[in-house]
């Protein structure tokens, strides 16, 4: 496969063009530039708030220098909070062209428009150019989620993910799983498998914290619709969802933002730290996602019973369909189904290979159906995080 | 004769998961014993594999999943009206659940 070199030496597997406002009152001016250039590798990114936050301001860092964007255009209404200077200088000095729209300075909604369909389009054709070089799975980086979960999840798409994974990290590759609340109740045996006794003590006390955090909040990470498709408990939920991780070693634990330092498996701690400041930790699965992409995921293997629909900007998400009566009604949103394992016509083992097959062929550039079908969510809100490293969770 | 519709997960489980629509009056075969459904079952819900009284743990995948708020009969689907978190209480659109 071949992959977009960028000036850090990652590799990326999509040549995206960013469109960022920088509070909501920029929001409809971005997302009129994106529609009007109307082009799937132009996509809208955005944070709402007018407050400043250290962590959105690390995420929208993050998320405009990954390695599937290849340059930015930044759209500020002018009075708001979030250091728009940091964020310009950050993306400029990683290589990438980098436009600052300010609205206030440029005559309003309908000139700010016109000057960023135009710059838009001006980087997509300056990045078309991007040298691109060999890239193998070792260089991949692969995030997992599951969202609608239903009592199938855990024994046919979980599971075959987790079968992926392990191929994936015997391959030399960085995979990334989270969401703590939805891992209470199976903390001790997932600490099994830490790398280092220290890692285990740490993994314990992310989920202990995530456990706190979602009683404060009073309710646990459970949908109405897990409970339609036969999930009763949180810790039910969590056995399921924890399949998705494998069997590999879990190598460290790392924060929204944060990129793995070697290859491996890693655990997303998604909880934020200190008293509950601003809600709950994940409003919706694609907050999620755009977690796992700030820490350098190339692409989402999304699972789901109830049947989600969803994509992301930036990283396409591929969709694996746990329960096959989901998988008859949505299965234009599909691209694998793992019901059949459920109507006892695949294995585990025969689905997880479907899905690392699936895996390369998007990594070479093929369309998933969340793609295909326009799907480009985005969702980035407040949080707060104590620092980073290994010391963290203390 | 068709596969059974419910299987097991892991030998220590107590129940068993759903993989077709199962309706009321059918009859599921248990640990090779027919048992007959009170209610139709959806696929990924449980239903009881062995008696389970009040307060007991309900296993899946070889752990607790939960405990049982009523004393469940072999067969009978466990959800939300006899079973509870003992972490974090559950919820649907209309309330909470298990608190």
């Amino acid at each position: 496969m071949l992959g977009y070199l960028r000036q850090d030496g990652n590799k990326g597997i999509r040549n995206i063009v960013v469109v960022a406002y920088l509070v909501e009152c920029a929001h409809h001016v971005a997302r009129t530039i994106v529609s009007k250039v109307d082009n799937e590798d132009v996509q809208l990114i955005g944070f709402p708030g007018c407050y400043p936050n250290e962590y959105s301001l690390q995420m929208m860092e993050k998320l405009c220098t990954h390695s599937n964007v290849g340059g930015v255009v930044l759209v500020s209404l002018g009075c708001e909070g979030f250091n728009r200077e940091q964020l310009a200088q950050t993306i400029a000095d990683s290589g990438r062209p980098i436009e600052t729209l300010v609205i206030q300075k440029c005559g309003g909604t309908k000139t700010t428009i016109e000057s960023g369909v135009e710059k838009a389009k001006a980087i997509f054709q300056q990045i078309q150019s991007t040298q691109k070089v060999d890239m193998s799975v070792a260089d991949l980086v692969v995030g997992t989620i599951c969202g609608g979960s239903d009592g199938t999840s855990g024994i046919s798409a979980n599971p075959a993910v987790g079968v992926c994974f392990d191929k994936l990290i015997a391959a030399e590759a960085t995979c990334i799983f989270e969401e703590t609340g939805e891992l209470i109740g199976c903390e001790h045996i997932m600490a099994h498998r830490a790398e280092t006794p220290q890692i285990a003590e740490d993994l314990v006390k992310c989920v202990e914290k995530a456990e706190k955090y979602y009683t404060i909040m009073g309710y646990g990470s459970f949908a109405p619709g897990n409970a339609e498709g036969g999930l009763t408990t949180q810790e039910e939920k969590s056995m399921g969802a924890y399949a998705k991780s494998g069997a590999s070693n879990i190598n460290g634990i790392i924060k929204p933002g944060e990129i793995p330092h070697k290859k491996g498996l890693f655990l997303m701690d998604v909880v934020p730290d200190g008293d509950p400041m601003f809600g709950f930790p994940n409003i919706a699965d694609n907050a999620e996602i755009v977690e796992m992409i700030a820490s350098g995921a190339h692409l989402i293997l999304f699972t789901t019973g109830r049947g989600s629909v969803v994509g992301s900007a930036i990283s396409p998400v591929i969709k694996i369909c746990a329960n096959p009566e989901t998988y008859k009604n949505l299965s234009e949103d599909m691209d694998v189904n793992a019901g059949a394992i459920i109507e006892g016509k695949a294995t585990v083992e025969e689905v997880g290979e479907e899905i690392y097959q699936q895996t390369l062929m998007v990594a070479k550039g093929a369309q998933t159906k969340s793609e295909e079908l326009g799907h480009k969510e985005f969702l980035l809100t407040y949080k707060t995080f104590e620092n980073i490293g290994p010391s963290c969770l203390r | 004769m068709s596969r059974n519709k419910f299987i097991l997960v892991n030998q220590a489980d107590n129940v068993l998961i759903c993989c077709q629509p199962a309706s009321s009056g059918e009859v599921a075969l248990i640990d090779d014993k027919k048992y007959t459904l009170s209610t139709a079952i959806d696929v990924g819900h449980k239903i009881a594999r062995t008696d389970l009284n009040s307060l007991e743990k309900v296993i899946r995948y070889g752990v607790p999943i939960g405990s049982a708020t009523t004393d469940i009969k072999a067969g009978e689907h466990v959800h939300m009206h006899n079973m509870k978190s003992d972490y974090i209480p559950s919820h649907t659109r209309q309330a909470k659940a298990g608190e």
